[in-house]
């Protein structure tokens, strides 16, 4: 590649950068300000009025840090529905994970018949709409009582996520060599040292990433947890959708960037396994 | 030093119309190194992952010093193989691999630094423990590998195709450097190839395995000048077969009455192949041989340096002769030739 191209491709980059954080500083400013209304360029005034509402900082003269410690204590809505999300999201990604490893072993391993027809039928929930099953899948809950609880609402979080954590693991193994395992037991390592010296090395990096895509589709399921929390289980997307229908923008503004802050801190942590270099499908390497 | 018989072993796989390894029985001394030698796809190293525990054979038995191994999980076998692509932990330094089983073990720490140490002197790759193997050439990654087996000293060690990957000049180093140390430690060894010089070069005894059925086990002098029969014979560079009937203590052919002295004349069948090396093969102008002396037309001379290829016509059956080429009497094609068999460099089979 020339240098000329080069040098566009960079600022293609930029611009597109730009173009996706414009809007999280225009929700920035927005959190921190007071009647921020058109056609002001910038807000008149700057306030912590939002997050005062969201019971995030105490009220102007409390604030002590017994002030913080007092107003948090008593579990004010976000910090509630911010722990269900963060709660939700880890518990899920673990058992996904969980499930999917050996389903991604044997599709990425294993020639047998109906394989395409296997694959097709488990990344079927990312082609369907949710709506489609959630309202079926609910009449069952209520029948199994999921419905209305944190462990239905993780259990109905998990349909659209195995897909992405089944596809992104077979990847995995379709780059793998069982051999390395074999090699360790005639060495005189058994099963579980195996899988924890040979094998979970080899598929960590890609198993990063199938946890960041897990983590992520559920941190922002809205209707799912809607519909089977039954406004009992209360998770972030929840608590954003009802603010902003509430039509106060400072304070939509500021829930938002505490909804958006752990995926950002996330991504932040495993980008290195999602860029290409490193890989992000593991393995063996070539040999 | 351990003894090794495999006693009618039978695998299938549902993928393959004939089994893979079709009742194989072998018994291994302690201290030998045995080839297990055939075309790929013959069974050789589905007979090996059953020695290791990858498979299970379908019936039949692995018995290492007088215990079966077939109940013995892998781990717990002794029993270590080395990979054709030596299959280097790549996440761990050289010394780490190394290193590797006898931690497993649960060494002391010194003990298994001392011992690798050792070990990679042995292998004549001192001084590379910090590298990783990514950064070291396939040569030293196969002595790596070697080393690594051998750490823990097994009771067998087991090599699948060890010069395949390796180019032609490291090929001939390596060679030399498991002999030496199989010699050194005398551990029970088999390895895997398809290549019948390496068989030769390095075993004390061959394997021949055919569409998962043993040809036959014995030294590799035997199968150049006792070959079993046909196939064993042609994967061992034999050219000239000769159908022959027996006939008072001899053997009469399409082309003349053969004198033979093998010791398997009394178990040859009234119909049978007699072949003879090239090598062995002695050509005259003028016909100056006392008996298996046969009158021929040579078809053709070919020069390949040392020696000179000759194929020569005797009574429609063609024959192939190759004589070392210093010294050689003037013979060009379409002589009449005189084509002497010795008797004792035939062979004769049940075939």
């Amino acid at each position: 590649m020339n240098n000329n191209l080069k040098k566009i491709n960079i600022y293609a980059i930029y611009l597109g950068a730009f173009i996706l954080i414009l809007p999280l500083i225009a929700f920035f400013i927005n959190a921190f300000s007071f009647r921020w209304f058109y056609p002001q360029v910038i807000p008149k005034e700057l306030s912590l009025q939002a997050w005062v509402r969201l019971k995030l900082i105490p009220k102007p003269g409390q604030r002590t840090f017994e002030g913080f410690i007092e107003l948090w204590a008593s579990n004010p809505a976000v910090i509630k529905a911010l722990l269900n999300s963060l709660s939700i999201g880890f518990l899920v990604t673990i058992v996904s994970i969980i499930i999917a490893l050996p389903a991604a072993r044997v599709l990425g391993l294993l020639n047998f018949r109906f394989k395409k027809l296997i694959i097709f039928i488990m990344v079927s929930p990312t082609i369907l709409p949710p709506i489609a099953f959630v309202l079926g899948l609910n009449i069952n809950f209520i029948s199994w009582g999921f419905s209305g609880n944190y462990f239905g609402v993780c259990l109905v979080h998990l349909v659209p996520i195995m897909p992405y954590v089944v596809l992104t693991m077979t990847g995995i193994f379709a780059n793998y060599n069982p051999d390395f395992e074999h090699q360790a037991r005639t060495l005189g390592a058994n099963k579980t040292r195996t899988f924890l010296l040979i094998t979970l090395p080899a598929i960590a990096p890609g198993m990063v990433v199938a946890a960041l895509f897990a983590f992520l589709v559920s941190w922002s399921q809205y209707l799912l947890t809607f519909l089977i929390g039954a406004g009992k289980v209360m998770t972030l997307p929840l608590l954003v959708f009802s603010t902003a229908s509430s039509g106060n923008p400072a304070l939509t503004a500021a829930i938002s960037i505490i909804f958006i802050f752990p995926a950002i801190l996330i991504l932040f942590f495993t980008s290195k396994f999602v860029s290409g270099d490193s890989g992000a499908t593991g393995g063996f390497g070539k040999i | 030093m351990s003894k090794l018989n495999i006693k009618n072993l039978i695998k299938s796989f549902p993928s393959m119309d004939r089994p893979a390894v079709n009742n194989v029985n072998l018994d291994i001394e302690s201290g030998e190194l045995v080839a297990f030698l055939g075309p790929s796809g013959c069974g050789k190293t589905t007979i090996l992952k059953m020695i290791t525990g990858l498979f299970q054979p379908d019936s039949g038995d692995i018995i290492l010093d007088e215990q079966s191994l077939l109940k013995i999980p892998t781990e717990k076998r002794g029993v270590v193989m080395v990979f054709q692509n030596y299959l280097l932990f790549p996440y761990m330094n050289v010394n780490e691999n190394v290193g590797f089983a006898l931690k497993m073990k649960g060494v002391d720490k010194n003990i298994i630094d001392q011992k690798v140490k050792e070990m990679l002197e042995l292998v004549k790759l001192p001084d590379i423990g910090l590298r990783k193997p990514k950064q070291l050439s396939g040569g030293q990654q196969q002595r790596v590998a070697l080393a690594r087996a051998l750490i823990s000293n097994p009771r067998i060690l087991l090599l699948d195709e060890p010069l395949s990957n390796l180019d032609a000049h490291l090929r001939d180093e390596m060679r030399d450097l498991i002999v030496t140390i199989q010699q050194k430690l005398k551990v029970t060894t088999i390895f895997v190839t398809h290549d019948q010089e390496e068989a030769v070069l390095l075993a004390d005894k061959i394997a021949l395995i055919f569409d998962g059925e043993l040809q036959n086990f014995t030294s590799p002098k035997n199968y150049y000048e006792k070959p079993k029969n046909i196939k064993a014979a042609k994967f061992f560079g034999g050219v000239n077969f000769i159908h022959a009937k027996k006939h008072n203590y001899n053997l009469s052919t399409n082309i003349g009455t053969v004198h033979y002295k093998g010791e398997n004349y009394t178990d040859l069948n009234e119909d049978n192949t007699i072949t003879i090396r090239p090598e062995n093969i002695k050509l005259s102008k003028n016909n100056d041989f006392n008996d298996n002396s046969f009158k021929g037309l040579i078809k053709s001379v070919i020069f390949s340096g040392t020696h000179t290829r000759y194929k020569i016509i005797v009574n429609d059956l063609e024959l192939e002769c190759s004589l070392q080429s210093v010294g050689l009497q003037d013979i060009k094609t379409d002589d009449t030739i005189y084509v002497h068999l010795p008797s004792d460099k035939i062979w004769a089979m049940n075939e």
